[in-house]
């Protein structure tokens, strides 16, 4: 019983870490695309100004259940994925809810809260909703597939589907497995550029196209719903990549260095590009990404 | 929010504070001042520096940025984004032509003062304004948002009957939602 509650303190406060963490990260993207466009930029916390914004506004707006619920939906996926990935390995405030297979769990988990917000865009009527929401999906479909060939080589590799066995290998051997099997890193990361949706492949919200898609016809506190959750789920990608790529951390400054540094790869490729069609990103995510994911396959096979 | 004067007066300033600080503003770009957005927003002026940001749609944006003269076609428009938008809203008036006509003062088909028809809460004058009388328009509308006294749109509530009188009086064929709040 004492054990329950541990873990549910211990799941709040990861909660709130990865709320404060991905909200500041998110400022300081702000800050640096506006310092690398020569401006001066919104002071870094200006993320939390407009949460605690949004949600002081008032709501009137109503299309029916659906729409209600998608917020809640990616609410929900991210504070799983954030649960189920270890955060700091050996400490007791973050808790290590994860299992056998949590991969194979985690793969499924973070569709699903886009899947449900497609359902919520889907019943506001708003065409662009509609048009995000095909884009994204297409989208998705597209960086999946390296995604997935990465963590299937890994697996294969290490013989284990959960990520703490991933990790325990790392500690055991003390190589990074971004070293020991660079072409399933390679082909994440660019897996990433994707699930971060910056400039390149920014096709679902696409400012001054399609007046931010999905989200066109929520406001307020539907908003601060979806930034609060965009925020957790960034801060838990990260920690995943970090988990299984990069040795995982043993503090938070360390965990802070390594996700920060991995952060500005999509951040920094996203400020110096313009933006994709739709077919030119799938057909980007299935060249050399998923030529890559084939690679780290193939490198498993042999190795294992 | 909260049934006590003292700590409501707190809450109050506290909110003011942050919807002082995150000014998210939809351009209605019909008229000729719409060009003097884009150097307002980039980065010669960045007026993001001030927590002002464009939004795409009128549900989520705080201020609606009226550039210009507005004909009879497109007030109606104007009307219909306005009432989309959510509490607490302000709308800005752009230039001349918003506070008496300015050069379409006798225009068969422009109206010649929004206040007539929208509650404006700053008016930003000038033929058109430059980038600095655009920032200093949202400095003035973030001191009133500051004191509380930015309530247009509880204006537009309490005197709704007056504005639609005025709304109908200029728009031949009425096909808008009647509301109750």
């Amino acid at each position: 019983m004492e054990e329950v509650l541990y873990n549910i303190l211990g799941a709040v406060v990861t909660f709130i870490v990865a709320f404060v963490v991905g909200m500041t990260y998110g400022g300081l993207t702000r800050k640096i695309t506006a310092r690398v466009q020569n401006r001066k930029g919104p002071p870094f916390y200006q993320n939390f100004i407009d949460a605690f914004k949004l949600a002081s506004k008032k709501t009137a707006i109503h299309h029916g259940v659906m729409h209600l619920m998608g917020p809640a939906f990616l609410m929900v996926s991210s504070v799983m994925t954030l649960l189920v990935v270890p955060v700091l390995s050996g400490n007791n405030w973050f808790p290590n809810l994860n299992f056998h297979g949590d991969l194979i769990f985690l793969l499924y988990i973070m569709t699903f809260g886009p899947l449900g917000m497609a359902l919520g865009a889907g019943q506001t009527g708003n065409p662009n909703s509609a048009i995000g929401v095909t884009r994204g999906l297409s989208q998705m479909v597209g960086f999946e597939i390296p995604w997935v060939m990465a963590l299937v080589a890994l697996m294969i590799q290490y013989k284990t589907t959960s990520i703490t066995g991933l990790m325990d290998a790392q500690a055991q051997t003390g190589t990074w497995l971004m070293f020991s099997s660079p072409f399933a890193f390679i082909a994440a990361v660019m897996a990433m550029f994707g699930m971060f949706r910056y400039s390149p492949f920014d096709i679902v919200g696409a400012p001054t196209e399609l007046a931010s898609g999905p989200v066109s016809e929520n406001g307020g506190k539907f908003l601060f719903v979806m930034m609060s959750s965009g925020s957790v789920f960034t801060f838990a990608k990260l920690t995943l990549y970090i988990d299984l790529f990069m040795g995982g951390a043993s503090n938070l400054v360390i965990l802070l260095i390594k996700t920060f540094a991995l952060y500005m790869i999509p951040v920094l490729y996203g400020i110096t590009s313009p933006r994709y069609r739709t077919e030119q990103a799938v057909r980007w995510f299935w060249g050399w990404p998923t030529f890559f994911g084939l690679l780290a396959i193939i490198q498993a096979v042999i190795l294992k | 929010m909260i049934n006590d004067k003292h700590s409501q007066k707190i809450v109050d300033y506290i909110q003011n504070w942050s919807r002082k600080h995150s000014i998210w503003v939809l351009a209605y770009g019909t008229g000729c001042g719409a060009i003097e957005i884009p150097p307002t927003m980039t980065s010669r002026y960045d007026a993001e520096r001030l927590g002002v940001r464009g939004a795409a749609t009128p549900r989520q944006a705080d201020v609606l940025l009226i550039t210009g003269y507005l004909t009879v076609k497109t007030l109606k428009r104007v009307i219909r984004v306005y009432e989309q938008m959510q509490d607490p809203k302000y709308v800005i008036g752009f230039g001349s032509c918003t506070i008496n006509g300015g050069m379409y003062y006798d225009s068969y088909n422009t109206i010649n003062v929004l206040d007539k028809y929208l509650p404006v809460d700053v008016y930003i004058n000038g033929c058109m304004p430059r980038p600095e009388a655009v920032l200093s328009g949202f400095a003035q509308l973030q001191k009133r948002i500051a004191e509380g006294r930015a309530d247009g749109a509880a204006q537009y509530k309490e005197n709704l009957e007056w504005y639609r009188a005025n709304q109908k009086r200029i728009i031949p064929n009425w096909v808008m939602p009647e509301y109750n709040w």
